[in-house]
């Protein structure tokens, strides 16, 4: 082990601000150790190298002093200033190194538990995916099955796709159905009177969110005085004595029944709410102008539930409910939407869970300040539909364009391409204007030249401008907008579109893989590479296949693909070489062997 | 007029945008003078205003120092009757041109600008001026004349200029304005070339000056409606070189910013629109070449 230990010295800081103390960092592949030069100091540091979990560091265009920054698995961190910025990427690099050991020796069974351990949610969001999108299976199927790509390698670049749709997996919530419940009609079985009631879980809590009384009742009398069937069997009871507007009716049988009263009775809590609500309106709003729409006490122009125009009979008042307080009072309940989490069957649940929402709702509107800040919150909410929006996390980056006058003009002094003759032009400013100013006065004086022009010249330009139509559609297609790609044959087009897609997912691997510092990386860049020269060849024989009228085309649109990966390919054989005579030289900074 | 025109606004009305190349260092290079040029012109604006009682039209002199608004048929008074055969109001036209001149000429002195600029012209200050007359027009309410800008351009392109002259086209393709373009001068314009292709819009270049008019009428009075149903000439490629955002010169191989997209024709620590530091890779010595990205004619 000839580099088996690297030493620098450093200023070790147990926290940014720390002024740092000053030692040798010395490391060695199993461990590092800071030495304070000050053999009083207590800052000695032992860290073994496989506690590391991460190191960061400053760029040198950062003007940033040369810091490592590494963080251990518990994630207390440790900082170190170096001298310079070739001592820190020595230790850096070595680092790296020391880790990529570490990690590699359990490595082979921790691949594959990481994939296990990946939750179902996001193998089903990549399976999801995939499903979605035949281009992203094809990718997949191309370099993850044919093993130029580990799984987690081809999804790591795609973190924003995932993540994306997982957030979207909605928080917004279901409303309620639109459809009010006195719209919810009986069925009967057209030889008795009796008449069925459906009553789904839905329709329950639609009853229960809009009539707290009967939410109240219902916690009250189920199941001590009567049974479910028996509750519901009274309210729509109540109900149907309601459509019939018979209010005397109603109030005699109100009398006798004390439970069927209560259902026939007006609100009381809802009324209360109400009044709470009035009270935090705020009190310099002026309300004149909907003076009419306060439903709680105005009679509403006597319009009944089901339209009919009715005469008012003071006394029997309070069983008279009004199609119009029944519409605000459904419309403010689809609004709230389903507020509690609640999706049982078991109807006690329900009502309970509903109180406990209301009661919280209550204390929390208790200090209006409170109130105003979550209807803010609410409206924000309503507002802004997710579903909506376009995502919100572009990364954005300020301009820093200083003065104005360096980004629309030259930002260096005036190094132009000079123009042929711009010396003489110079001298005839004068002479040219001069020109220009009598040509004006020509045509003042004289008027339109007469003829305006020859016949010839004008059938000239006809004859060239058809020609030059007629060929232009030739090269480039019958419609002008139409793009090249699609007078191809379709499995044609399909193969370039497909070679330009793989040939970016290997490309954008291939690049972020520099500078190697792992043998991981080193084998993962000899894969890309291999299958990028595999692409290179289809290319080639794509080139050959197509029919020949079209092949100039085609090779134009292969041309930047072969471009692209001709540069890559130089690359690694640049890098090869340095790495050869790195290694020739016996030294090895770097890293992998 | 406005309750009028609100019955008959239909969709092959125009606001003709011209914007006409003034620039003097041009007009004392060319085959056919400057008159000439001005009769073809004038010849044509009068056909597009023929071609619709409705139709509008709008100059815009673009010169070496300046730019200014010297004609707008909506505000000029149509009274008839000059000598030698001339609407009224083209001879207001000549006269805020030649006014125009003479002030873009005592710029010129002043500014002392032409040292070491090419002799191009404020393309991207009256493609600017253009742009804020028809937004002000889609802004007078939804009754108006269909706009488009007609560059008539003979002056080759000022790189240093680039910047605008793009943020221009940019807005043009916005507010979906196609801006057309007749390059008259030697060399073609890759502005006017991006411009039109970007815009959807026309650009040709006129083999021979004396049937500027017959190209004028032919290719550029076609209203947005109808080029739905006639074949205009389609240039082949389009010349896509741009400007490095540092010495602003033309290049066609470069270093872009990953972050802004600025353009740069070396390689810089910091970009200087947006300030993102560039990691220097080790081995960018032995590849340089293969780093950049090319832009090239597209065919
Ligand atoms: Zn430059
Ligand atoms: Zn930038």
């Amino acid at each position: 082990m000839a580099s088996g230990q690297v030493e620098k010295r450093v200023k070790y800081k147990s926290s940014l601000k720390d002024p740092g103390t000053p030692g040798f960092l010395r490391i060695r592949e199993a461990m590092l150790f800071f030495v304070p030069t000050d053999p009083k100091s207590d800052s000695k540091l032992k860290v073994l190298t496989q506690n590391i979990k991460s190191q960061k560091y400053t760029k040198e265009a950062s003007n940033k002093p040369p810091w490592l920054n590494m963080t251990n698995k518990q994630g207390r961190s440790y900082i170190f200033e170096f001298e310079n910025y070739a001592d820190m990427q020595t230790c850096r690099d070595f680092i790296t190194k020391a880790l990529a050991k570490c990690e590699e020796e359990p490595t082979k069974p921790a691949v594959s538990t990481s994939s296990e351990q990946l939750n179902i949610a996001d193998l089903e969001m990549r399976f999801k995916l995939l499903r979605e999108n035949s281009e992203l299976q094809r990718l997949h199927k191309q370099f993850v099955e044919s093993k130029v790509l580990t799984e987690d390698e081809f999804w790591a670049t795609r973190k924003k796709l995932i993540g994306k749709d997982s957030i979207r997996k909605s928080k917004q919530q279901v409303g309620l159905k639109s459809m009010m419940v006195s719209g919810i009609k009986p069925s009967t079985d057209g030889r008795t009177n009796r008449v069925t009631f459906n009553l789904t879980p839905e329709i329950i809590f639609q009853i229960f969110a809009e009539k707290p009384a009967v939410r109240q009742a219902f916690i009250n009398y189920v199941p001590s005085k009567m049974t479910e069937k028996d509750f519901w069997t009274k309210y729509f009871r109540a109900e149907y004595l309601y459509s019939t507007k018979n209010t005397a009716v109603a109030a005699a049988e109100a009398a006798e029944d004390e439970e069927l009263a209560v259902f026939l009775k007006p609100d009381e809590i809802l009324a209360r709410e109400a009044r709470q609500k009035i009270r935090r309106v705020d009190p310099t709003l002026d309300m004149e102008a909907d003076q009419g729409d306060d439903y709680t006490h105005l009679m509403d122009h006597g319009i009944q539930r089901d339209g009919t125009m009715d005469v008012i009979e003071p006394q029997n008042d309070q069983f008279k409910r009004s199609l119009l307080q029944d519409l605000n009072r459904h419309a403010a309940v689809v609004l709230e939407g389903r507020s509690i989490d609640v999706d049982s069957e078991d109807t006690r649940i329900v009502a309970e869970a509903l109180t406990r929402v209301k009661q919280v709702n209550k204390a929390d509107g208790d200090t209006t300040k409170e109130a105003n800040q979550e209807r803010w919150e609410r409206m924000s909410r309503v507002a802004g539909m997710e579903d909506l929006q376009a995502p919100q996390n572009f990364p954005l980056a300020p301009l820093s364009i200083k003065d104005p006058r360096d980004y629309f003009e030259s930002q260096q002094g005036n190094v132009l391409n000079v123009p042929r003759g711009a010396g003489a032009l110079k001298r005839n400013v004068h002479e040219a204007y001069g020109l220009l100013k009598e040509s004006i006065l020509e045509i003042r004086a004289t008027g339109l030249c007469v003829p305006l022009i020859k016949p010839d010249v004008s059938f000239d330009v006809f004859r060239s401008l058809t020609q030059t139509i007629s060929t232009a559609k030739n090269i480039i297609g019958k419609n002008p907008r139409e793009s090249f790609l699609d007078r191809l044959p379709k499995s044609t087009k399909d193969e370039v579109l497909h070679h330009w897609a793989s040939i970016q997912e290997l490309l954008r691997h291939f690049w972020s893989s520099y500078p190697i510092t792992t043998t991981y990386l080193h084998i993962k860049v000899g894969k890309l590479k291999d299958a990028m020269s595999n692409t290179y060849s289809q290319l080639e024989a794509m080139k050959e296949s197509v029919q020949s009228d079209l092949r100039h085309q085609v090779s134009l649109l292969v041309r930047p693909m072969q471009q692209a990966l001709d540069a890559a390919f130089q690359h690694y054989e640049a890098d090869l070489q340095r790495r050869k005579a790195k290694s020739g030289g016996g030294e090895r900074p770097n890293g992998y062997v | 007029m406005a309750s009028v025109a609100s019955k008959l606004y239909s969709d092959d009305v125009s606001l003709l945008v011209l914007l006409l190349d003034t620039n003097p260092f041009f007009w004392s290079t060319t085959s056919i003078t400057f008159s000439q040029f001005l009769s073809h012109v004038l010849a044509f604006l009068n056909a597009v205003m023929g071609l619709n009682q409705l139709n509008q039209v709008v100059v815009i002199a673009t010169g070496y120092s300046s730019c200014d608004y010297i004609y707008d048929s909506s505000s000029t008074s149509s009274n008839h009757g000059t000598g030698n055969g001339m609407p009224a109001l083209f001879s207001s036209l000549l006269e805020k041109l030649e006014d125009f001149v003479t002030k873009d000429e005592e710029l010129s002195k002043e500014k002392n600008v032409s040292k070491d600029r090419v002799a191009s012209s404020l393309l991207s200050g009256s493609l600017s001026m253009a742009l804020c007359y028809i937004q002000r027009v889609f802004r007078s309410g939804h009754l108006h004349p269909q706009p488009r800008i007609l560059c008539l351009q003979g002056s080759q392109d000022g790189p240093e200029q680039y910047v605008a002259v793009m943020n221009s086209i940019f807005s043009a393709q916005r507010l979906m304005v196609p801006i057309d373009s007749c390059y008259i001068g030697t060399q073609n314009s890759a502005f006017l070339q991006q411009a039109s292709y970007i815009t959807g819009g026309v650009h040709h270049k006129p083999q021979q000056l004396d049937g500027l008019f017959q190209y004028l009428t032919t290719i550029f009075a076609t209203d947005l409606h109808s080029r739905g149903f006639v074949q205009l000439p389609k240039p082949v490629g389009v010349d896509f070189r741009a400007s490095c955002f540092c010495h602003k010169k033309t290049i066609d191989m470069g270093y872009i910013c990953s972050v802004c997209l600025s353009i740069f024709c070396e390689h810089h620590k910091k970009c200087t629109t947006c300030g993102s530091v560039f990691g220097q890779s080790k081995l960018d010595d032995v590849s340089s070449v293969s780093d950049k990205k090319r832009k090239s004619p597209d065919t």
